[in-house]
């Protein structure tokens, strides 16, 4: 075997993540002149293993376990590596998801294999293939190098690769089997839930305005709510604003707030981290605020400014309130 | 209880960076350190986990970073409550392969047999998100990730795992454990003027990592540092702050046509 993605079930269909990663790996099949597998495990898992069949690759290998049912670590963990072992695969890539976080360490740990996680993208230099990610806060990126045989781990990064160039096609499922210890399996989970419904809908704004740690601190919130009030737009937030309790959840945007689309994204004093990113790069026009030229946030802006956002937001609002 | 708690040092966000020589990390004169946004959290919630049972245990600080860097955030580790440190000393080039890390964390920690390990989720410098789950497996505990919540129960552990867009996950575990911390679940504190007068004469423990035997070679390596381009094309807006907002309304008005 060659390249096997490992493919996460949500909500009775494949993650969208995992599918970006089916994406990634037929790209890297075709440079590497290699064939892709995908690997979907889990319980009564027939509607998973249909919709991988419909993607273009060599096949789809399907594990049935009752230890699957509901999420396990060491299960999810050791169904991987002991396919891993039969298989022989040389990639092994997934997306890399908050499920996938939680176990994929633990193959890396179990097969003793290299894990690289939160790639955007590869590079085949001769024998090689380097796999990209960011570092330092996002501000410089890195290619990473594998120095073993055998398979080297990938996580991609949510929204790395495109499902506009997921190739379909009709693939034959395999079944295959793995020898899961019950008494081996430490944790257990519980059904997930959503904490709060209700708060902010962003995610059918026209405009937000958004704020980072730039803000400074809890006192100056007041100043945003004024020129949210004046350019009528909803209030978006990073996670630390977040964190800090200077705004409720439901403001938060990114990997692990909301997705938003609006017309108008003004990003003030946020610094453009990737699980930041992610969630709002599909704004139509991004403006961007910071006093650090070199913050990532002004790669994904339309338009940026280099300054002090508590000296521009204030004038800004007068400015719009005399239109 | 007996919690060991990695914290790291790593650049600040508005650290100016440039990459050295080598071409594969950056020069460190200019760099100012921190701690690790993930691992505060993680800090205040063991402290947090010792005084909900009553004060009994201990919190040991553990880092890897090298010699000449050590006090800051240790020291501010243990102002803040940590009762004792261990410090693996390294030198450049430092360690980027996640497993090595880990397995030299293993190493050094094996001996200590703490009931529960806390580190950050992911590092932001490095940013592998694996330090603490292949250490919990290297030391044989149970593991979890991303958390946001930890309830202690009899001789088990339910935590609350962060899932994407606003979902949660309970997951329970048996000691001993090592769970990785998302920020957000706690608010940490500040050091007191009498924690950081205390501090001083709390135990340092210094290992070099050259003796941490066993920990193998790296199976990965950053192989070259660049910064990357932009995505878009940016219309970066100059001038007085007047002239910012004159043209900022101006974009508004015509260009994407908000007002
Ligand atoms: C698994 C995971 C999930 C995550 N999920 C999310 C998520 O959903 N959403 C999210 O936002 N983050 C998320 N994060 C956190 C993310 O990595 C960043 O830490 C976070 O986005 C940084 O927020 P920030 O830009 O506000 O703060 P910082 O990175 O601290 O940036 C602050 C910025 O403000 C600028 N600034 C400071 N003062 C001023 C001023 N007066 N005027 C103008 N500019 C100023 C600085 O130059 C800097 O660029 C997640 C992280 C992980 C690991
Ligand atoms: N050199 C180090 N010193 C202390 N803690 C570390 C170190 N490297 C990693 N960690 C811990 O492991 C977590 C995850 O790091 P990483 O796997 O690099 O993303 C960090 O948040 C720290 O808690």
């Amino acid at each position: 075997m060659d390249i096997l993605v490992i493919l996460e079930g949500a909500n009775g269909a494949i993650h969208r993540i995992s599918k970006e990663a089916v994406a990634a790996a037929q790209a890297l099949g075709k440079d590497l002149n290699q064939k892709v597998s995908v690997l979907v495990f889990g319980k009564n898992s027939d509607n998973l293993s249909k919709e991988a069949a419909s993607f273009k690759v060599d096949e789809v290998l399907l594990v049935e376990d009752d230890n699957l049912k509901s999420y396990s670590a060491d299960a999810y963990a050791e169904t991987v590596k002991q396919i891993v072992e039969k298989e022989s695969p040389k990639f092994v890539l997934t997306g890399y998801s908050y499920l996938v976080r939680d176990f994929f360490p633990k193959v890396s740990a179990r097969l003793q294999k290299p894990l690289i996680t939160d790639v955007t993208g590869y590079k085949v230099e001769g024998s090689k293939t380097l796999f990209t990610k960011q570092v330092l806060h996002g501000k410089l990126t890195v290619d990473i190098e594998t120095k073993v045989d055998g398979p080297v781990l990938v996580g991609f990064q949510s929204a790395a690769y495109s499902l506009d160039n997921l190739e379909k096609g009709s693939a034959k499922i395999r079944t295959a089997e793995v020898t899961l210890d019950s008494a081996q399996l430490k944790t257990t989970s519980e059904e997930p839930f959503q904490e709060e419904s209700g708060g902010v809908d962003l995610t059918s704004a026209d405009k937000i305005v958004s704020i980072g740690r730039g803000i400074g601190k809890e006192e100056n919130i007041p100043m945003i709510n004024d020129l949210a009030a004046a350019l009528k737009a909803e209030i978006g937030a990073s996670r630390p604003i977040v964190d800090s309790g200077w705004l409720p959840n439901s403001h938060q945007v990114g990997s692990s707030g909301q997705s938003v689309t609006p017309n108008l994204y003004l990003a003030l004093g946020i610094s453009g981290a990737i699980q930041h990113v992610v969630g709002m790069k599909g704004s139509k026009n991004i403006v961007a605020i910071n006093r650090d030229p070199d913050a990532p946030i002004f790669e994904v802006a339309d338009y940026g400014v280099v300054g002090d956002i508590l000296e521009i937001v204030p004038k800004l609002t007068e400015a719009l309130k005399n239109q | 209880m007996k919690i060991g708690v990695l914290v790291k040092q790593v650049a600040s966000g508005e650290s100016p960076l440039r990459i050295d020589t080598s071409g594969k990390w950056v020069v460190e004169e200019s760099i100012d350190f921190t701690t690790n946004e993930s691992d505060s959290y993680a800090l205040e919630e063991a402290l947090q986990i010792i005084e909900r049972s009553g004060g009994a245990g201990e919190v040991v600080v553990i880092s890897m970073c090298p010699a000449e860097r050590t006090p800051k955030i240790i020291r501010e580790a243990l102002a803040k409550g940590g009762h004792r440190a261990i410090h693996i000393q390294e030198e450049a080039p430092y360690e980027t392969d996640p497993f090595m890390v880990a397995s030299i964390f293993a190493e050094a920690l094996k001996d200590e047999s703490f009931d529960l390990i806390l580190s950050g989720l992911q590092s932001d410098d490095l940013g592998s998100g694996q330090t603490g789950v292949i250490l919990g497996e290297l030391l044989g505990m149970s593991t979890a990730t991303l958390v946001m919540g930890v309830e202690l129960q009899k001789g088990k552990l339910r935590v609350k795992r962060e899932l994407e867009s606003g979902w949660f996950q309970w997951v329970t575990l048996p000691f001993p454990a090592c769970i990785t911390i998302q920020s957000g679940l706690n608010q940490p504190r500040y050091p007191s003027l009498k924690g950081i007068m205390g501090a001083k004469k709390k135990e340092i423990k210094s290992i070099a990592k050259s003796d941490v035997k066993g920990s193998g070679t790296p199976m990965q390596e950053f192989s070259r540092m660049y910064t990357h381009k932009a995505e878009k094309r940016t219309e970066m807006i100059e001038g007085s702050t007047d002239q910012i907002v004159d043209r900022m309304i101006d974009i508004f008005k015509k260009n994407i046509k908000v007002i």
